[in-house]
């Protein structure tokens, strides 16, 4: 079996992992590490914050590239992920439990369950219909969030306390920092591990040709609702931390238009690269940040950029 | 970000993004003088439909500081202008960047419920004032109120009771309800049935939010079928136009009468004047201010900003304008100084400055203890559409969540 | 149960599912023939919102107002045909989705610049104002108008899919592109004409809707997303599976939002009802389109050998 993945990948295209070149990774990392206390103790939070905000869109960012980049699944409702994993915090906090063990646990099963279940009847449809059946069920969570009024319904939940592991408050803005860059750092490691592995491969064959790697014996559907699983999984622990950065949870957390902007991200960082993710969503986020300031009506220039950075293709990625 | 070295487009990025920070970092050091100016954050939505609300409150911030003549207590003031998009996150984005990089003393603004909810904490951590222009949700009033958090508007469930209370005296026996389905649409509902004493006969939730239902066909058809004596409604914003001519075009002025809280404004009539909407002349709300309320303060208010601006400033305006004026009350009491946390608030809290609403006091949550009025739409002399007050409903009128409120 | 309450509410899915069907008849022509996505589609929708208020506070004609509005939209389709989508036919569909929801940003800040954040209303003529009795139920004129508007429409396209030279490329392209741009079919007009009719028909519908709902900014992407399960349920490509989910979508989200509490308050106490309904009549439509796709993958009516791209 493995001879002839073998032979398949003869033709296969670069695997996207080995686009990047190597020499970038441990600058950037130094940087992202010793930036922040340099950050806090001057008295510029504005910034961690704005770094804290990239790096958890980085995670969310990572896993839909895992769907779109290696599995070739284009998701228009990836942050229904994104809402549960904050509503995880949200929910329990709402009732005194600041347990972050069981936040996390939470945001991880419900997100897999969700994908489990709504990835059953997506991955039935392809192309078009793939995209959005995957918003259809995004937008059945927002309105069922907006409708729950012992969560706050449309208002959202305000989280008074984050949430707590021992010895670990999440309340300091450094904690949840480098909580968030570990976070990311064993999601990369890992996403370098499945891309290489037999399962990233299988992914990688599928998205090429699904017809081929059946007759190879591989069952693609299978394959790939546990990309869609685990995608939808490691979102959630996104959520789980934008909902304790941002101290609230609201259903417009899920609205659509997150999902493309994440869509965004991966393709802006080029999609199937390790690290486009954190460079799309760190682009997109300063991007939007510095646009906000010129003028109010940076849309104009917002969305004319989002398009040149499209049409150009993957810029950050050569191959 | 790693790759960004690679790269030359996200290079430049990375790069101004750090010159930035190295800029606002030597200029934030300097912030703390005496002499610099007081800075003021207003957080508002100026983007989407909704902006229309935000410019009218922006425009009444301006006139506020052009009648202090720029200055509060000698000292310069300096207002910056966020929008929040009508989103919570992008709201406490900005709040944070408010308090964060342009170290602002009080913040100001907000609309709309949700967003100010997410907004607070950022605030109140940073020990810095919160004063809600609008929004005025009971989480802020009961067990959640906070010492730093003022309101210049009213408490959510407010206007809506006074609105009940005048159903009883109008004698009106069952009401058929539309709402928003969102929660501000709730407590509206809330309001009007703590003190209605009739039947709620029916009622619909419409859907709200992106895709918000602006049809209400089906719902308008109902109530008309329904026999209410009285149809209530709340449609903020561009929504309630929309219903305002659905209801004309259904025919339903006589048999149905109108009664509205935070619908029918100085922003929507001019519209509904424009596209001939005769419906909704004589309905009736209720609220605390209105443009035709007779003191000095509120006739210079309305005045300037009439001679500026063309249009009658809306209550959302009204409210913006006293957020400035109390802000610069308590820096009058102060002398300027902002150090000590404890004067400032207690300058605040007594709210000593000619209000456009006529005399108010705090209350212990530091929401208004305030006059609430019936209002009716009618044309001004110069052929305007605008809301006249014809009763008063409540005098010094507290919300029903105060009592919870123990600091 | 009220026949005549029953009898107005289907009148009033009939007017929403027709607007859906100008909609989405478009979305689905282009989605079938060029493989595009085009999440901006709702912007026509808008801009003929727009236009149609503009021109009809101008000249005081509502009439030409609805004409303007058309011909301005099938312009602007024109235009973003020529100059954006062109170069994205080739492209995967996720380019697709990008580039048109930047489009969208675009759209509404051009709105935002042109005509203020507070939109436009309109005047109708006295003569569209008032109702009319039918079966002892008053009908809005307006909304008969609608109604009459979209039917001829429908029977418009039917006709032009079916019995034109025109509809014969459609189809063609529809069900198989490559064949028929071998046969000599000149495939880039088609393009332009299928795109540009769609925008027209999209900017028709808003300015059908906008005397009801007022033009305003982001209109457009409110309502693009329900046109999306129309053109999902009815199966990309078809101009009748359009026409049928439209209708479907539009009864449904009408009597849902009438009586769906009162159906619940069978099985559940009264406070559950009305907390559940509003939540379960937002979500009907997904849900439908949720359980076509989990029994017919493809739609209700997806032409036959329509080529789907993955």
């Amino acid at each position: 079996m493995n001879g002839a993945l073998r032979a398949f990948f003869k033709l296969r295209p670069k695997l996207p992992a080995k686009m990047f070149g190597r020499r970038a990774v441990l600058p950037a990392a130094a940087l992202l590490l010793l930036a922040p206390p340099l950050l806090f103790f001057t008295g510029q939070d504005f910034y961690l914050d704005l770094l804290t905000r990239a790096l958890i869109l980085a995670i969310a960012a990572l896993s839909l590239n895992l769907l779109v980049g290696c599995g070739g699944m284009v998701s228009l409702g990836h942050a229904a992920y994104i809402g549960i994993g904050a509503y995880s915090v949200g929910i329990p906090a709402h009732y005194g439990v600041h347990d972050g063990a069981l936040h996390l646990a939470l945001a991880v099963s419900l997100s897999a369950a969700f994908a489990f279940l709504t990835g059953a009847v997506c991955l039935r449809t392809r192309g078009l219909y793939f995209i959005l059946i995957t918003l259809a069920f995004s937008q059945m969570l927002y309105f069922t969030l907006v409708s729950i009024d012992a969560y706050g319904a449309d208002d959202g939940l305000v989280i008074t306390r984050r949430s707590s592991f021992p010895g670990l408050q999440l309340e300091h803005a450094l904690v949840l920092y480098y909580c968030v860059f570990a976070a990311l750092a064993l999601f990369l490691f890992g996403m370098r591990r499945l891309m290489h592995a037999r399962f990233g491969r299988v992914l990688l064959g599928c998205r090429h040709n699904r017809a081929r790697m059946r007759a190879l014996g591989f069952d693609a559907y299978r394959h790939q609702l546990a990309c869609y699983v685990l995608s939808g999984a490691v979102c959630g622990v996104a959520g789980f931390f934008l909902g304790n950065f941002t101290d609230f949870v609201s259903p417009a957390m899920l609205d659509w238009t997150r999902s493309a902007e994440l869509l965004f991200m991966v393709i802006i960082g080029g999609a199937g690269a390790l690290f486009g993710p954190l460079v799309g969503a760190a682009v997109f986020l300063v991007l939007a940040e510095l646009l906000s300031g010129i003028t109010l009506h940076w849309h104009l220039l917002f969305g004319a950029l989002l398009i040149a950075l499209v049409l150009r293709g993957q810029l950050f990625t050569r191959g | 970000m790693s790759a960004a070295k690679k790269t030359p487009a996200a290079a430049v990025v990375s790069a101004a993004l750090f010159v930035t920070t190295l800029f606002t970092g030597t200029f934030a050091t300097r912030a703390a003088a005496d002499d610099a100016p007081v800075k003021i954050g207003f957080v508002t939505t100026l983007t989407t439909p909704a902006g229309v609300i935000g410019a009218d409150m922006k425009n009444a911030v301006e006139l506020a500081l052009e009648h202090l003549g720029g200055k509060m207590a000698g000292r310069e003031v300096r207002v910056f202008f966020e929008d929040d998009a009508f989103k919570p996150e992008i709201g406490r984005q900005k709040t944070g960047k408010l308090i964060k990089r342009e170290r602002v003393d009080f913040v100001a603004g907000y609309i709309w419920s949700h967003v100010l909810l997410a907004s607070a904490k950022t605030v109140f951590d940073a020990d810095k004032f919160l004063i809600s222009a609008n929004a005025g949700p009971s989480q802020l009033a009961g067990k959640g109120c906070h010492q730093n958090f003022f309101s210049t508007s009213w408490q959510n469930d407010q206007t809506p009771m006074a609105l009940g209370e005048v159903l009883n005296r109008r004698g009106v026996k069952s009401l058929y309800v539309m709402l928003p389905n969102y929660a501000a649409g709730k407590n509206m509902l809330a309001g009007v049935e703590r003190t209605f004493r009739g039947r709620v006969v029916g009622r619909d939730m419409t859907k709200w939010g992106r895709d918000r239902q602006l049809d209400f066909s089906a719902e308008l058809a109902k109530a008309a079928a329904s026999g209410a004596d009285g149809l209530f409604i709340f449609y903020p914003g561009s929504a309630g136009g929309a219903f305002l001519k659905q209801y004309q075009q259904a025919g339903l002025k006589d048999r149905l009468p109108l009664y509205s809280v935070f619908t029918v404004d100085s922003l929507s009539l001019p519209r509904l004047q424009a596209a001939g909407i005769e419906g909704v002349l004589g309905s009736n709300s209720t609220m605390f201010w209105a443009p035709d309320l007779d003191n000095a303060a509120n006739k210079k208010f309305v005045a300037d900003f009439k001679a500026r601006h063309g249009n009658y400033p809306s209550f959302y305006a009204a409210q913006s304008y006293d957020s400035v004026m109390l802000i610069d009350s308590a820096l009058r009491a102060t002398g300027g100084d902002l150090r000590d946390r404890d004067a400032v608030r207690a300058a605040l809290r007594r709210a000593d400055f000619a209000s456009v609403r006529g005399d108010f006091r705090f209350g212990n949550n530091h929401f208004p203890v305030q006059n609430f009025y019936l209002r009716e739409v009618v044309e001004d002399a110069d052929g305007n559409w605008t809301t006249r007050i014809t009763d008063l409903v409540y005098r010094g009128h507290q919300d029903p969540y105060a009592a919870d409120c123990a600091r | 149960m009220d026949w005549h309450l029953l009898f107005a509410q289907l009148l009033n899915g009939l007017q929403l599912g027709l607007l859906l069907f100008l909609l989405a008849a478009g979305l689905s022509l282009i989605f079938g023939i060029m493989d595009f996505i085009n999440l901006s589609h709702g912007s026509f929708y808008m801009l003929g919102a727009f236009v149609c208020a503009t021109v009809a506070a101008v000249s005081g004609s509502f009439f030409l107002a609805v004409l303007a509005a058309a011909a301005a939209t099938f312009a602007a389709g024109a235009l973003v045909e020529r100059c954006i989508a062109r170069k994205l036919y080739a492209r995967g569909h996720l380019e697709q989705v990008l580039v048109t929801y930047g489009l969208i940003l675009i759209f509404d800040e051009l709105a935002h610049l042109v005509w203020g954040p507070a939109g436009a209303a309109i005047a109708l003529p006295a003569a569209l104002e008032g109702r009319v009795d039918i079966g002892g139920v008053g009908v809005p004129r307006y909304r008969l108008l609608i109604i009459m508007c979209g039917l001829l429409v429908a029977a418009g396209m039917y006709f032009l899919v079916t019995r034109s030279r025109l509809g014969m490329l459609i189809r063609a392209g529809a069900s198989n592109r490559a064949m028929a741009a071998a046969l000599g079919v000149n495939i880039d007009r088609l393009y332009l004409l299928v795109f540009a009719i769609g925008a027209a028909l999209a900017g028709l519908a808003g300015a059908l809707i906008a005397p009801l709902t007022e033009a305003s900014i982001g209109m457009g992407g409110e309502i693009i997303i329900i046109a999306f399960v129309v053109v999902i349920v009815g199966g990309i490509g078809s101009v009748k599976g359009a026409f049928c989910a439209a209708l479907l979508i539009g009864f449904i989200d009408t009597l849902g939002r009438a009586y769906l509490d009162d159906l619940l308050k069978l099985f559940l106490p009264g406070a559950a009802a009305e907390t559940a309904a509003p939540a379960l009549s937002a979500m009907s439509v997904y849900v439908l389109m949720a359980c076509v796709l989990a029994l017919k993958p493809r739609g209700l009516f997806a032409p036959a050998g329509a080529g789907v791209k993955t």
